[in-house]
């Protein structure tokens, strides 16, 4: 271009010039309206929820189960927040330590050989499942068998999707641990699984918390897995067994109840769904915040 | 116990390995192949998990593909009533969504990346970011809320009959087909909420494969008089193609596979091709959703989870796509995507 | 004990998440109440305990007709009973899908089985409640009960022949309404729904000459756009302006929205409302209709009657596995009958009456049985 440039006269030298510094002001200028406009679209849903939730949120909320007359106002998510808390729980206890494990194999034995590579893109590819095929997959092997719906089958479902992330995130926590750390271990003559457990793991604490709580707050969130798993209740779960209990029958769940109720026509009805929703929000916010804050050399992704 | 092996005695000559394996006896011999057996079966696990899926979805679908054959394919109608079992009406309506999800996103993704590599302060560019990637985190419900509430009212009575009042009313694709409802509840509802699920993913990905364009390029380009603009499409996006066009790829999968948000806002029209993007339609995941719980049928469930697994086929496919497009990407930059 | 490494490792997240779901579950069994650890698991296997009467959950799915009414039954009687109903709307065709496959102790569906069906798969059937479907419009301007619309105009507008609101056959019909000029906004069910075999029977049979869509839980609609249950349609409604839907009479009256008045059999011109539903149920002939209780209700004779009635039935399960739980639920559909007036008037359903009632006790229950041997009385 600079070759071009010098065979021009001077004024149209300028005037290239001047078109160059048009078109760049003009796409600078576009570019701010578009990021501004994108960016205060994603504010504005947040901020949507804060506003229409906030409402919502009082001791009721917190503290009485779901309603069911559509004459009266009464009612809460109290039963709804500790369900998605026992069937997220639940699902994370199946799923951190295997996917654990899993990590570890593949960032310590497997590496690069042949079958790692493959785990790693099946783990890729699982991750990448539509979270409603989960559900059906979860509803086959477990709810129709059995005959009924359960807070159970929907820890399946959800574990089935964390198993990957936890997995992933694990392999490359522990890939960052520099080898040096490794090799040291070894060379005082620990054992492999202790110097895994016990050296590497400690020094990528952080990073491995960090993705165990993100996997744990991105699947509380989910709804399609727990549609024809969980489904949803208007009470408190009772006990274990049973048809109220966590491995009997349907269990009351954020996301199903906040599913339902928006697609309500009972003004009360959806403002506790908008009042579900902020406090979802909240949850999913304050958790990644508060990772980030407590372990910055955690990763991020 | 532990002490003991970390302090094993020092005999120079001997190798380590060798006394303390002697001194410890035999509970070294079982601790660490243990370890392996299990954390290699953990990681089996992950393939064992995905067989186990693929092989649940393709049996409980198998009646319906032996009964039903292509038809699933080449018929519009899904209307179990009428027997009939067609999957074009949600396809369409599956991959409609999603380019207008992609139209409205990719271009939106970029211009923020660029904005924060390039244009803006650092920190500020630090904060946005986080914020963007804290976003990609919030659940599909929440869209789907805000997307009833506030987008559908919006678009059904601000936008669709502004834009019928100008010429680009009457582009095909545009223009309202014989379903026409308003374009409340619409392809186009259902895919403006998409874009805003999938745009904080693109970005962040974008984000980071355009940090890793070499500075020294870039000031190479400044140093030669050039705009930032001619910076940014000469040699940015040039050097960062393939990871765009991953993290697209990445968003695209996320995208077909929604199914909250879409069920709300898309119109549950199942029998019919949508002739415009402010049609109502369907999409394969929200027909799953809404209609699963109700199927009696025998055929009708397999047919459901038939659909289920074409849905899962795509949505591998196009993981595998990502997958090497990044591969390729982490080759070529040396680094990781 | 050597602590080991790994435990110690896993100890913080492991140790938070066995906290998290120890204290879930003990909140739940705390605010749960009576515990209920005894119980089956599944309605068709096996008991392992016996039960206490009332204890327990009832699990019900199906129809969204009458949801309103079955959750606040449901929570009336916990009131009373202690015994708990978990009601889901999903729809009737879920319902019928859900008490086919056993997951559920009851299925709900305002489209009534027929017998060959309800024998194929062991199930007996009775009516709860009777309701009614009407049409409600999101127009600004027009107040509740003010458009009138005759039995041919209801199918135009479903078959998408009549399509502006300002359609001079409306237009006639309504002088002194503001009728806008915009395209009239379709909305139906997108669920196999009872309300829409109610629907469209009456559409059948009242417009048979323009309706050629069929009558049934699921129909190849013309047009329009769907939405999931009573709720969605009512919601959609709402956030749709221009728009047209059929709703349970309760989701209307609860939301204030606008509906409006049907021109029925005799030519009248009638506003839904309790005294409508219950001049079209006075027609039933409920004993002929032993042992499936089948019945349609729409387009009945009479000068007050509400052309689109209809009523919701109840799917059991007629071998039971255990006894305990199957007598729980006969309890609370007998408490619904005995004492459920007052709740129903309050959301505008028509009661079952009490002679109606004396048949399903005397000819339905008696055939309910665990083990050869009746659960009822």
């Amino acid at each position: 271009m600079s070759a071009v440039a010098k065979v021009r006269t001077a004024p149209a030298r300028r005037r290239s010039i001047a078109r160059r510094k048009a078109t760049d002001l003009v796409i600078k200028v576009l570019s701010w309206i578009g990021a501004t406009c994108g960016i205060a679209v994603m504010a504005f849903i947040v901020g949507e929820v804060v506003v229409r939730g906030a409402g919502a949120l009082n001791v009721a909320f917190f503290t009485q189960p779901t309603p069911q007359d559509v004459t009266s106002n009464a009612g809460g998510f109290a039963n709804a927040i500790v369900g998605t808390l026992a069937i997220t729980g639940v699902a994370a206890l199946i799923a951190i330590p295997m996917g654990f494990l899993g990590g570890v194999y593949l960032a310590e034995f497997g590496r690069n050989g042949r079958i790692a590579t493959a785990v790693r893109m099946i783990a890729n590819v699982v991750m990448g499942v539509p979270s409603i095929i989960v559900g059906v997959f979860a509803f086959a092997i477990i709810v129709k068998p059995l005959q009924h719906y359960s807070g159970f089958a929907g820890s399946v479902a959800l574990a089935f999707i964390m198993l990957p992330l936890i997995a992933r995130t694990t392999e490359d926590i522990l890939n960052l641990v520099p080898n040096e750390i490794r090799e040291s271990g070894l060379a005082m003559g620990a054992p492999r699984w202790k110097v895994t457990l016990g050296v590497i793991c400690k020094a990528a604490r952080g990073g491995l918390i960090t993705g165990a709580t993100l996997a744990i707050v991105r699947v509380a969130g989910e709804t399609a897995p727990l549609l024809f798993t969980a489904l949803s209740s208007p009470y408190w779960m009772t006990g274990l067994f049973g048809p109220g209990g966590f491995f009997g029958g349907p269990v009351a769940n954020l996301t199903k109840t906040i599913y339902d109720f928006s697609g309500s026509p009972y003004p009360h009805w959806q403002e506790l769904a908008w009042g579900g929703a902020l406090v979802i929000i909240i949850a999913v916010l304050g958790m990644n915040i508060l990772v980030r804050l407590l372990f910055q050399r955690g990763k991020e992704w | 116990m532990s002490t003991v092996e970390l302090e094993a005695p020092h005999n120079p000559g001997v190798p380590r390995g060798a006394a303390q394996a002697a001194a410890r006896g035999h509970r070294l011999r079982l601790g660490d192949p243990i370890f392996r057996v299990v954390a290699t079966a953990c990681g089996l696990a992950l393939a064992v998990a995905m067989f186990g899926l693929a092989g649940v979805l393709i049996y409980n679908s198998w009646p319906a593909i032996s009964g039903l054959g292509t038809s699933v394919l080449t018929t519009v109608a899904w209307s179990p009533v009428n027997h009939q079992y067609g999957a074009l009406a949600a396809l369409a309506g599956t991959f409609l969504s999603t380019l207008v999800a992609m139209v409205i996103a990719v271009p939106l993704a970029l211009v923020i990346a660029l904005l924060l590599v390039e244009l803006v302060h650092p920190a500020v560019a630090r904060v946005v970011g986080t914020a963007i990637e804290m976003l990609a985190a919030i659940p599909s419900i929440i869209f789907g809320m805000v997307g009833i509430f506030v987008i559908v009212p919006f678009i059904q009575d601000k936008l669709v009959p502004w834009l019928l009042t100008t010429p680009l009313g009457g582009l095909p694709g545009i223009k309202p087909g014989p379903q026409f409802q308003g374009g409340g509840v619409s392809i186009f509802t259902g895919g403006v909420v998409l874009a805003f699920m999938v745009l904080p993913y693109i970005t962040a990905v974008s984000r980071d494969v355009l940090k890793m364009v070499p500075q020294v390029t870039k000031e190479a380009g400044y140093g030669m008089g050039s705009t930032t603009w001619e910076v940014m499409h000469k040699i940015s996006l040039r050097y960062a193609n393939s990871g765009i066009v991953g993290a697209v790829f990445i968003g695209l999968g996320r995208a077909l596979g929604e199914t909250m948000a879409v069920a709300f806002l898309i119109g549950s029209l199942f029998t019919a091709l949508p002739r415009s993007i402010f049609d109502p339609g369907t999409s394969i995941a929200s027909l799953i959703a809404l209609t699963f719980s109700e199927a009696t049928d025998k055929i009708q469930v397999s047919a459901l989870v038939e659909l289920g697994l074409i849905l899962f086929l795509i949505t591998v496919v196009f993981q595998i796509i990502a997958q090497i497009w990044l591969r390729r990407v982490q080759r070529s930059t040396g680094g990781r995507a | 004990m050597k602590k080991s490494a790994r435990s110690r490792r896993l100890m913080p997240p492991v140790a938070a998440v066995l906290a998290t779901a120890a204290v879930a579950l003990a909140a739940a069994g705390c605010g749960g109440g009576a515990a209920d650890a005894g119980a089956p698991a599944v309605p068709g296997g096996p008991s392992l305990t016996p039960v206490p009467m009332t204890a327990g959950t009832i699990l019900g799915a199906g129809a969204s007709f009458p949801a309103p009414l079955y959750m606040k039954w449901g929570s009336d009687y916990k009131g009373v009973a202690g015994a708990k109903l978990n009601y889901q709307s999903i729809g009737s065709g879920g319902g019928i899908s859900a008490i086919e496959a056993k997951t559920v102790d009851f299925g709900a569906s305002d489209a009534p089985l027929e017998q060959t069906d309800l024998e194929a798969n062991g199930l007996v059937q009775f009516p709860m409640v009777v309701g009614g479907v009407v049409l409600v419009v999101n127009l600004n301007g027009v107040a509740d009960g003010q458009l009138k619309l005759t039995p041919d105009l209801v199918a135009g507008i479903y078959m998408g022949t009549v399509t502006t609101w300002n359609d001079p056959a409306i237009a006639k019909l309504n002088p002194g309404v503001k009728l806008p000029s915009t395209k009239i906004n379709v909305v139906h069910r997108s669920d196999g729904s009872g309300t829409t075999w109610i629907f469209t029977h009456y559409l059948t049979d009242a417009a048979g000459s323009i309706w050629t869509a069929g009558a049934d839980k699921e129909i190849a609609w013309p047009v329009g756009v769907g939405g999931k249950g009573n709720e969605g349609v009512a919601a959609s409604v709402q956030q749709l302006s221009g728009s047209i839907g059929y709703v349970e009479y309760a989701f209307a009256k609860q939301t204030g929205m606008t509906t409006a008045q049907l021109q029925n059999k005799d030519g009248q011109w009638v506003k839904p409302s309790i005294a409508s539903f219950n001049a079209a149920a006075a027609n039933a002939d409920w004993k002929g209709s032993l042992p499936s209780m089948y019945m349609v209700l729409v387009n009945q004779a009479g000068a007050e009657t509400w052309p689109i009635t209809g009523a919701s039935f109840i799917l059991v399960q007629k071998d039971q596995a255990d006894a305990g739980r199957a007598k729980a639920m006969l309890d609370f559909f007998d408490w619904c009958y005995a004492k459920g007036a007052d709740g129903a008037a309050a959301l505008d359903y028509v009661p079952i009456p009490a002679n109606v009632y004396k048949l399903v006790e005397k000819q339905v229950w008696p055939t309910i049985t665990v083990s050869g041997t009746p659960v009822w009385p």
